[in-house]
């Protein structure tokens, strides 16, 4: 499969008559985006939009998501596939136009105690990659017939789709850059490097229920058994989130649509090593379910010839034995392992840091102390509710203070040690 | 500029004495003493030690908490920039002096910089409060011992506190794991150790994987049917509106919750705190997480003895281990007051 | 947690997942059903449900009664 991306920048977010990307500014009508949006779904009682800088006195929490516009351009196939009647094929060929520089933010009531927080500004904003962009978040609150789980899929179908309707103003639009990757069928693929080590990635992804679960071309990963991807795939969203776990360690879709991993592998691709492709695995709630998965994601590494791979995690504690068993089996059937994760190794980062562990994890890439402790001051404006700083993963009761200041664990930002690698935090011995 | 130094000796090193001396209590002295003076000497115009505390080694061990006291005291009024204590090679209890110093100036976010020998109990007990430099067994190694310290705070005044690895700076690994910006993304890091990986070259973990330790397995319940069992559990089981707050994630308490007179836990009654799984299944029914329904069946049966009244609880979401180390052992020595037999852990 | 109250009583973990339970030194380790629900499932009739649920409890009890030296899943 070959995709290209093309990347149009995008320098300024405002709202206005006139739907269009005009100039690197993405322009919205508010009403009309809200008239598309609220056809989603009955059970939406109240859906508001608003701008958030970087450099803002902005708060946005709890967040569900964050997804970035993207539109597949004279070619078959639908950012995000997979969802809904007719739009089944396969994506990552092709060209994709990307509106590089924002992103859409969903807010709202909170789902359960995982939803997280970005700041625009402050000592907040260097812990989350969404400090960054330029943010049109969707606040959108459900009605009471709605269950947790239906309130999740309302939520997370308002961003998705929004994400596309701006998207699809990029579609005439020239891109200032065009990158193309490339990843050819198996044995064309081996062929190409033959005197290169073959190296693949295992992506681990979250599917333990509710604010936990990951969706591959709309299915719920939980009752897959480890499938073969071609890397460009997640470039057309064939990856999205359903889940928040602790914020910190979330990977959001945008993260899947810009994953890190998948990009960076891509770098070196015919001169270090040739990159075979992506086994999509899970993490479910059965030690039955992680063995076989495990044992599957082996025999697909194996099958494909790899010499080595890295493997992420999302989230952690049980997950840690999902890293642990892909890990040892993968090493033990002679392939060489990398592995991403993050830490929990108290707030004063004296304990040990994983559930699990394993003599072969030898190799590890740590993306940060999610417990550490963190002050955020108050913000001019917060978008969403800050009322829920107490429970939220990450805080405690008292974390929100009288004059609006926020003490948490790294774990409520988004992003902040995210486990696919998207972030520059990480953790040394002292 | 100049910073402030408080300087930590015991009676031997203040030169007041040997163990005779051991028992004179926490005093203040002004400017250096003993080795401190070498120590000021060597720091010249960089450091001053402005004050020296001097306490007997067995009144520090013997009146600790009042020691601790005195000390915040002192350290309050004198406001040092760094503390530096000993070294104390392998005194036991200089060691475990030094420590508790340096506990209690890092809760009052001063640093402290002290030496020992690796195999002093107080380097064990209190290496993540100081920066501590590799000493030799006795104070014959104070000719070495001396300018390693003096370097290790040259660097702590150089760098503005950022001391660095324990590599770069020489000092004992404190057993902390400590967040930084790195230069790369983590996924591009990945890469680079990937290729060193496979071409053989050396590469570098940045998590070395750490070692769990064992206890011996208890001899098991003879009688069931006199036997008192208790249930915990880490899967957040609490009472409905979670009174005491425990966290999603990240717990700083366990919960103490009486189940006298329960014959089962209800979705009225009970839920579950824990944001690490999806909490339906056990708010529906929390008997799923805390079997209490099966066990009063039994108490009622006479199978087990009976079902001790209270259940206790915490979240093992994000929890760090040493948090959970210390619930635990809180539980087990009010499970073992309470005459409890055995007890049932459930995780989730 | 569980070690800790092992240094005073015996102890039985019933855990999902056992490598975890076995990694960070359990002695006595009964699997349990799942995640979200370790001694239940939500799929089952009630009765069914809970008579899964007391055979666990009851591979627990003969847990604490069997005599080990080493750590031991049942």
């Amino acid at each position: 499969m070959k995709l290209e991306l093309g990347n149009i920048h995008v320098r300024d977010l405002a709202f206005g008559p006139v739907s269009e990307v005009k100039e690197n500014t993405v322009v919205i009508d508010q009403q009309a985006l809200i008239a598309h949006l609220t056809e989603l779904d009955h059970r939406i009682r109240s859906l508001e939009l608003s701008i958030a800088k970087p450099g803002d006195s902005t708060r946005i929490m709890p967040v569900k998501d964050v997804i970035e516009p993207r539109v597949k351009v004279g070619c078959e196939g639908d950012i995000f596939p997979g969802r809904h009647l007719g739009e089944e094929a396969m994506v990552g060929e092709g060209r994709t136009h990307v509106l590089k520089g924002m992103a859409v933010v969903t807010t709202g009531e909170i789902v359960g105690f995982q939803e997280g927080i970005i700041d625009m500004s402050g000592p907040g904003a260097d812990y989350t990659p969404f400090s960054s962009t330029l943010n049109l978040v969707i606040q959108c609150e459900v009605d009471d017939s709605c269950n947790q789980y239906d309130h999740e899929g309302v939520v997370r179908l308002v961003g998705l789709e929004a994400a596309r309707w701006i998207g699809r103003l990029a579609e005439h639009v020239e891109p200032q850059e065009i990158e193309t990757y490339e990843t050819k069928p198996l044995l064309e693929q081996a062929a190409q490097f033959p005197h290169l080590p073959k190296v693949g990635y295992v992506y681990m992804l979250q599917s333990q229920g509710l604010l936990h679960d990951t969706y591959y071309y709309g299915v719920d990963v939980k009752g897959i058994l480890p499938t073969l991807m071609y890397p460009t795939e997640v470039m057309d969203g064939a990856i999205i989130s359903g889940n928040c776990v602790s914020a910190c360690d979330k990977n959001t879709s945008f993260v899947h649509q810009n994953s890190p991993v998948i990009y960076d592998l891509y770098r070196h691709h015919g001169t270090k090593y040739n990159f075979m492709g992506v086994i999509v695995t899970n993490e479910n709630v059965t030690l039955k379910d992680k063995e076989r998965s495990s044992n599957f994601t082996v025999k697909l590494a194996k099958q494909m010839g790899w010499e080595a791979a890295i493997v992420s995690e999302e989230g952690f504690g049980n997950p840690d034995a999902d890293l642990m068993m892909n890990c040892a089996k993968l090493e033990a059937a002679g392939i060489k392992t990398v592995l991403l994760t993050d830490e929990y190794a108290g707030q004063n980062g004296e304990s040990q840091s994983l559930a699990d562990s394993h003599k072969s994890a030898d190799a590890v890439i740590t993306n940060g102390n999610a417990n550490q402790l963190v002050t955020l001051p108050a913000m001019n404006t917060v978008i969403g509710h800050d009322r829920y700083a107490d429970v939220v993963a990450g805080g405690f009761n008292g974390s929100l203070h009288e004059d609006g200041s926020i003490t948490v664990e790294l774990q409520a930002i988004i992003g902040a040690t995210s486990e696919l690698g998207f972030h520059t935090l990480t953790t040394k011995a002292s | 500029m100049t910073i402030k130094v408080v300087y930590y000796l015991n009676q031997f090193f203040a030169q007041k004495g040997g163990e005779e001396m051991a028992h004179i209590p926490m005093e203040v002295a002004e400017g250096p003493v003993g080795v401190g003076a070498q120590v000021n000497t060597m720091l010249k115009d960089k450091a001053e030690i402005t004050h020296t505390i001097i306490c007997g080694d067995s009144y520090f061990n013997e009146n600790e908490s009042l020691c601790c006291h005195g000390l915040q005291e002192i350290l309050a009024q004198l406001k040092p920039d760094l503390v530096v204590a000993g070294p104390a090679f392998n005194a036991g209890r200089y060691g475990m002096a030094c420590g508790t110093v340096a506990k209690v100036a890092h809760e009052m976010g001063i640093t402290t910089i002290s030496g020992m020998y690796p195999e002093n109990p107080g380097y064990e007990l209190f290496r993540q409060y100081a920066y501590m430099v590799e000493t030799g067994n006795s104070a014959a190694s104070m000719r070495k011992a001396v300018p390693a310290m003096v370097n290790l705070i040259n660097r702590f005044i150089d760098t503005e506190g950022e001391m660095g690895s324990p590599e770069e700076a020489g000092y004992m690994a404190r057993g902390i794991r400590v967040n930084f910006f790195a230069q790369k993304r983590g996924s591009e890091r990945a890469v680079d150790l990937l290729i060193n990986k496979l071409a053989g070259s050396e590469y570098t973990t940045e998590y070395p994987m750490p070692v769990f330790d064992r206890v011996e397995p208890q001899p098991p319940v003879e009688m069931l049917s006199t036997a008192k069992f208790a249930l915990v559990t880490s899967g957040g089981v609490v009472p409905k509106g979670n009174p005491d707050h425990i966290e999603s994630s990240s717990a700083s308490k366990y919960g103490e919750y009486s189940i006298q007179g329960l014959e089962c836990l209800t979705e009225d009654t009970h839920e579950t705190a824990h944001g690490g799984y999806d909490p339906v299944a056990c708010n529906n029914n929390p008997n799923r997480v805390l079997p209490v329904d099966v066990l009063r069946d039994m108490e009622r049966e006479g199978v087990i003895g009976s079902l001790h009244d209270m259940f206790y609880t915490t979240v093992g979401n994000g929890t760090a281990v040493a948090k959970a180390k210390e619930y635990g052992a809180e539980i087990a020595m009010k499970l073992q007051k309470a005459g409890v037999t055995a007890a049932i852990f459930t995780s989730t | 947690m569980v070690k800790e109250i092992e240094k005073v009583m015996p102890v039985v973990h019933i855990a999902t997942v056992v490598p975890i339970s076995k990694t960070v030194g359990a002695n006595r380790i009964v699997p349990a059903v799942a995640i979200p629900h370790p001694l239940g499932n939500p799929t089952m009739q009630p009765a069914e449900e809970k008579y899964l649920r007391r055979q666990l409890v009851e591979k627990a009890l003969r847990a604490l009664q069997t005599k080990i030296d080493d750590q031991t899943v049942f």
